[in-house]
């Protein structure tokens, strides 16, 4: 099979010429930078205050306040910034609650993909042979196959998560979507950092295996997994919104910004804001993730730093 | 070369299995689907007998060994509501779908190779942001958002394309050309943005990449020209990652195909899987998923098999 990691391995960002320590970086900050921290700030912000900042509840219905434009238009209903949708809900509301969804199931998902896949691509890489073998031939597996399909296969033969609760079989679902990808990089990683005199010492000086790994080879690793980490939780967020879009991840009434778009799209010819602006947001959050994630690595990971 | 091939054809067969296997699984998990093809007042001795027909009755080990034994001699069973050979009705949607994915990667692969290659030219010129601005975009928005920005703008308000279905006609003959594009063009720039953006980027910084080695600057140094060097030098060797992204996104491209496929109403394998999902045909879902897997392993194949051409050390790794 082809290998991932040339996809990370060469974006834009690593050609940027950078050298020195996080210090240095630290104070040269592009300004872009700051735009995408200030942008997931304020997503945060409004996933943790949702209460406090939504002007209206994000279920609450009004037949007669049903499909509203934005308060710029004409026939505007005053108190609905960005209009309303099919159902009379205010659009800005719903999408303040929908960056709760979006933030969590990506969070979750990156920390599940993380760990599953950092800790078996550190025993493939440590004990080689068969355990290296069958993990990679799992990975294999993934990768060889779409894995919104299996996605969409799983969840429809589960059913989706019930309305209302935590949706913990998205989570999961979203979070063994990218561990192939720690995975191999951790493989590789430990491959090298085992034959280095410093793990070749603690043998030899009586240190276990779990010594050796844990204390030894996985703060090297750290650095790379945080790197994929941010670069995945785009891809997360994307992936639990095509879900959520489909009808099979998030369930109405509850607002998530995938689900939003699904609704919208009915409407699309008549009420063109119940779709855009939901997806707007999830575009702007994942591109300040992305933007971000490239200069993290820029940052963090001297082996894909260039010059 | 040839254990080189022999290698790789093993690990794609292992892949295969591996789908299989999964798919069966994942099958196996969603219950009985015999109440669903029946009337729900149908006699449990009728019920038992559309069990035995459909085997669902034996042990779960010999339904796997007959599954893998059909699924190598072709035969993925009946539809459960159709009552068709369900590897028929999926064939029938491939075309639709491989079309959609072949205009989606030819559209991206001509814009994004020259975009990347004019922005590691041009580097840091207004063209350069502006084609990573929107490889930005193309890599940020979701293939739904995309798609349905498209409809709304170019198909509902502009009124230039179709918002939805299939060209009448046949990619063989010159005169259907023009309604075919016109409906592919939406789902195909849709379904495409994200490999073009992703190759685009890629390109951009392959190129920059071998544009820093010192062979290069040798070729600069003997005094040869920009483009001399850029295509002479440079582009076999940024070919390497350019290749493999490009195939990887090709497998992208049919996972991405279930969700256009949806937002167009494209009549391809994807909308089938999903339709067949929703009414539990398990047969037309195996098929679905397993010819998609199998276009899937064949595109890596050609991809490693690519790879081992343009760099030879690869094949003794």
């Amino acid at each position: 099979m082809a290998e991932p990691a040339v996809v990370i391995a060469a974006p834009a960002g690593a050609m940027r010429r950078s050298s020195g320590r996080a210090g240095y970086h630290l104070r040269r900050v592009p300004p872009v930078v700051w735009l995408c921290a200030a942008v997931l700030v304020m997503m945060v912000l409004c996933a943790a205050f949702a209460p406090i900042i939504a002007p209206m509840s994000p279920t609450d219905q009004s037949l007669l306040l049903r499909l509203k434009p934005p308060i710029w238009l004409p026939e505007a209903a005053p108190g609905y910034m960005l209009g309303t949708d099919q159902n009379g809900r205010d659009v800005l509301s719903r999408m303040i609650y929908g960056a709760q969804i979006s933030l969590s199931v990506g969070l979750l998902g990156v920390l599940i993909g993380s760990v599953l896949g950092t800790i078996l691509g550190m025993l493939a890489g440590y004990f080689s042979g068969s355990v290296d073998e069958v993990i990679m031939l799992l990975a294999d597996m993934q990768l060889a196959f779409p894995f919104i399909l299996l996605a969409i296969a799983i969840i429809a033969v589960l059913g989706p998560d019930p309305a209302g609760s935590i949706p913990w079989k998205l989570i999961v679902i979203v979070g063994i979507s990218g561990w192939m990808t720690y995975a191999r990089v951790c493989r590789g990683v430990v491959l090298t950092i085992k034959e280095r005199e410093f793990v070749q010492s603690v043998r030899a000086l009586g240190g276990s295996d779990n010594r050796i790994l844990f204390r030894h080879i996985l703060p090297n690793i750290l650095s790379p997994v945080i790197v994929l980490a941010t670069l995945d939780l785009a891809r997360l967020i994307i992936l639990e919104s095509t879900l959520s879009f489909l009808g099979l991840g998030v369930q109405p009434p509850a607002p998530s910004w995938g689900g939003m778009l699904g609704q919208g799209r009915d409407v699309l010819e008549t009420a063109w804001w119940v779709s855009t602006f939901p997806g707007l947001a999830i575009m702007l959050t994942t591109l300040a993730i992305s933007r971000s994630g490239d200069w993290v690595r820029d940052i963090l990971d001297p082996t894909l730093r260039s010059g | 070369m040839l254990q080189f091939l022999a290698r790789r054809l093993l690990r794609a067969v292992i892949a295969l299995w591996g789908i299989v296997t999964i798919v069966f699984i994942v099958m196996r998990l969603s219950g009985d689907p015999v109440p669903l093809m029946l009337p729900p007042d149908a006699p449990t001795s009728e019920m038992n007998r559309v069990r035995a027909e459909l085997g669902l009755d034996q042990p779960i080990p010999i339904q796997y060994a007959v599954f893998i034994g059909n699924v190598l001699r072709g035969d993925l069973g009946r539809s459960i509501h159709m009552r068709q050979p369900a590897i028929d009705i999926a064939i029938e949607r491939l075309p639709a779908t491989v079309e959609l994915a072949l205009v989606a990667f030819l559209l991206a692969v001509v814009v994004a190779l020259p975009a990347g290659l004019i922005s590691a030219a041009k580097r840091d010129s207004i063209w350069d942001n502006i084609a990573m601005f929107f490889a930005l975009i193309g890599q940020s928005a979701p293939t739904f958002y995309i798609g349905i920005m498209l409809i709304l703008v170019m198909g509902l308000q502009l009124g230039w394309f179709p918002v939805s279905g299939r060209g009448q006609g046949s990619w063989l003959k010159p005169g259907d050309w023009s309604t075919m594009l016109w409906h592919v063009f939406l789902p195909a720039v849709t379904l495409g943005a994200f490999a073009m953006a992703s190759i685009a980027r890629l390109t951009r910084s392959a190129v920059l990449e071998v544009m820093r080695q010192d062979y290069i600057r040798t070729a600069r140094a003997k005094g040869l020209n920009d483009i001399a060097v850029l295509v002479r030098h440079n582009l076999k060797n940024a070919a390497i990652p350019v290749v493999t992204i490009m195939g990887l996104q090709f497998g992208t491209l049919l996972g991405g195909a279930v969700v256009t496929e949806t937002v167009f109403a494209w009549p391809g394998i994807g909308l089938l899987a999903i339709k067949s999902i929703g009414s539990r045909d398990y047969p037309i879902v195996q098929s679905a998923v397993l010819l998609v897997a199998m276009a899937f392993v064949f595109v890596n194949f050609l991809v490693d098999l690519a790879y081992g051409w343009l760099d030879p050390r690869i094949r003794y790794a």
